[in-house]
């Protein structure tokens, strides 16, 4: 509340005026450097040394970390996540170019056809997972209703099957999460600049042709914007697997968040799921850091924002 | 890159000029994908609500798809009030409190603190602030599970732990990188000028934000409340840490519901507490239509 006219000012005011909007932020300050930047270190640390179900400090360097290298149950949770990551992150932004693709093109129902993408996205991982488990339920699913059509052979039981029920997931997270995506893609394609398709119209270059090689790499930003909140959405797979499979069947479906989770809050293991946790910020880093770099230059080189 | 003016874009119409308009066969190719994907986005909810419609007896013939022969409503209302999770056989209903508890006042508390963030940030430009913002930010790309055992000790210390204040206090840590880029992000697209005038004319700080700014900020308000209240709606991980054994939301009960069995399951009431517990995010997103999906695509971070 700085007033800008000093004859305003009474003469009895101190000369230093705490100023109104630094007080404002204050609580904000206060959240980022204890809730966020506090705990962040305090888990950090907890990493390095033996706490089993309470906070000690006997420090013993990166013993938790050969430990958890050790433990089939991460390096499995870490394979599941290449493979559940990969599937998905292609599967969303695949299919969800493809939908963009087509509410570009002035089709009939677009409004109701994006309200129909994007619904999955509003609800909860726990509502998607339990549909998907429904879904793929061997006795009562989709199984059995193909096979009531008559074609008695039809199997369709990957829930059960530690080598597919991945696959599952990849779906169930795609179902939620690809509508998002084909918003954020078709952001990107409404900007595209109609000259472009004027030009390529009177050179005869087809349609998806132009969508490949011209429009896709024009779109790159709404691209990237996509990996990055599809990666972020793989490392945080939590709920998605708890209400889907619960890691099942064996451990085919555990994925490092829950395997963090249940080391902290169910294995009492502190020091072991500090360690797990430490390298899933990690590969956070990794993900958004070169992401978020470039943003900040390329804010500075167009010179503002 | 403001993304916000990116999101807006989805509202411009669709280029002029562009493919023909006749019937071909890329035309056709294109209609059928469109009615394969939307049948792909509709089925699990038609199956979910077909099955909760259904008595036991009809579900175990193996029709997934097929409209109810004997419509029931038992399963809702059993899902409602008699499901059992272990040995309580409560229903649903108890979460739903809860969720309406922890909702509520979290939203409200998350939109406006947000909202002074995002104002003090943007107009005023504290020291530091692209410090504080950029941190923010940067926090809201972090898996919760870096934060929460901490968090879990210090609420602890303080009694918190397994109460509603800190589960509404948990929220509204995690809420707030949101709510501030929303408004933030909102308040810098405005005309300087605006400040420069209310400024000369000796409106202070709050003075400002509440004659001001908030009364043009109600299409920002809208998104941030409908994200706000379908993100900490759907919230599992925060309510099962933090929330002990009598603010469980109802996400955590639905889970409980369904995944812990006792004997028979009955899929139809199963389903039914699904469809209940995802009422209010479907409600609250086809009430607000196109604002959600500004809103996603404005504060894409949120996983």
């Amino acid at each position: 509340m700085e007033s800008t006219t000093p004859g305003r000012r009474p003469p009895s005011r101190p000369p230093f005026r705490i100023r109104m909007e630094q007080i404002a932020v204050v609580p904000a300050w206060a959240i980022l450097l204890m809730a966020y930047l506090g705990t962040l270190m305090f888990t950090v640390v907890l990493s390095f040394t033996n706490s089993r179900g309470f906070p000690q400090f006997d420090f013993v360097g990166l013993s938790q970390y050969r430990r958890l290298m050790a433990t089939p149950r991460w390096s499995v949770s870490v394979e599941n996540l290449l493979v559940f990551g990969t599937g998905f992150i292609i599967c969303c932004l695949v299919f969800g170019f493809l939908l963009a693709v087509v509410m570009d093109s002035r089709i009939r129902g677009e409004g109701f056809l994006r309200t129909v993408f994007l619904y999955p996205h509003s609800m909860s991982f726990v509502v998607t997972g339990l549909a998907w488990q429904w879904m793929f339920n061997p006795a009562l699913g989709i199984q059995s209703t193909v096979r009531g059509w008559g074609w008695e052979t039809f199997t369709l039981n990957w829930l059960t099957r530690p080598d597919l029920a991945i696959y599952v997931m990849i779906i169930a997270g795609a179902w939620q999460s690809t509508g998002l995506i084909s918003v954020i893609l078709l952001a990107g394609l409404r900007g595209v600049d109609a000259d472009i398709w004027k030009a390529t119209k009177v050179d005869g270059v087809p349609t998806w042709q132009v969508y490949l090689r011209i429009v896709l790499p024009m779109i790159r930003p709404m691209v990237a914007v996509s990996v990055i909140m599809l990666a972020i959405s793989v490392v945080k797979a939590y709920d998605l697997v708890v209400a889907l499979t619960n890691g099942g069947p064996g451990m085919s479906t555990e994925l490092p968040a829950k395997f963090a989770m249940d080391s902290l809050f169910t294995r009492q293991n502190i020091g072991l799921a500090s360690a797990s946790i430490t390298l899933i910020l990690v590969s956070v880093v990794a993900i958004v850091g070169p992401w978020m770099y470039c943003e900040a230059r390329k804010a500075r080189n167009s010179g503002g924002h | 890159m403001d993304r916000r003016a990116s999101a807006m874009q989805i509202d411009r119409k669709p280029i002029p000029l562009g493919r023909p308009r006749l019937v071909s066969p890329g035309r056709i190719g294109l209609y059928i994908f469109a009615f394969a994907s939307m049948l792909f986005f509709l089925l699990p909810f038609w199956v979910m609500l077909v099955t909760s419609l259904k008595p036991m007896d009809e579900i175990r013939l193996g029709n997934l798809l097929a409209w109810p022969d004997n419509l029931t409503f038992q399963p809702w209302i059993a899902a409602w009030s008699s499901a059992c999770t272990g040995l309580v056989c409560d229903g649903i209903r108890g979460g739903f409190v809860n969720s309406v508890l922890i909702t509520v006042p979290a939203v409200i508390i998350s939109v406006l603190f947000g909202a002074i963030n995002g104002y003090a940030i943007s107009t005023w430009k504290p020291r530091g602030a692209d410090l504080l913002f950029g941190g923010l930010v940067l926090g809201a790309f972090i898996p919760y599970q870096v934060f929460v055992y901490p968090m879990t000790r210090v609420l602890a210390n303080f009694g918190l732990f397994g109460s509603l204040g800190g589960l509404i206090g948990i929220h509204v840590v995690f809420g707030l990188p949101l709510t501030t880029m929303l408004f933030r992000n909102f308040y810098a697209g405005m005309p300087p000028e605006l400040f420069k005038a209310a400024r000369v004319d000796g409106a202070g700080f709050w003075k400002m934000f509440v004659y001001v700014m908030l009364p043009m900020s109600m299409p920002i308000l809208v998104v941030a409340l409908v994200l706000q209240v379908t993100g900490i709606w759907n919230d599992y991980l925060l309510g099962l840490i933090f929330g002990g054994s009598s603010y469980a939301p109802m996400t955590l009960q639905l889970n409980n519901i369904v995944n812990t069995v006792e004997g028979e399951r009955n899929y139809n009431i199963d389903m039914a507490a699904t469809i209940i517990t995802a009422l209010v995010p479907l409600l609250v997103y086809f009430l607000s239509g196109k604002l959600l999906v500004r809103g996603v695509t404005a504060g894409a971070v949120k996983g």
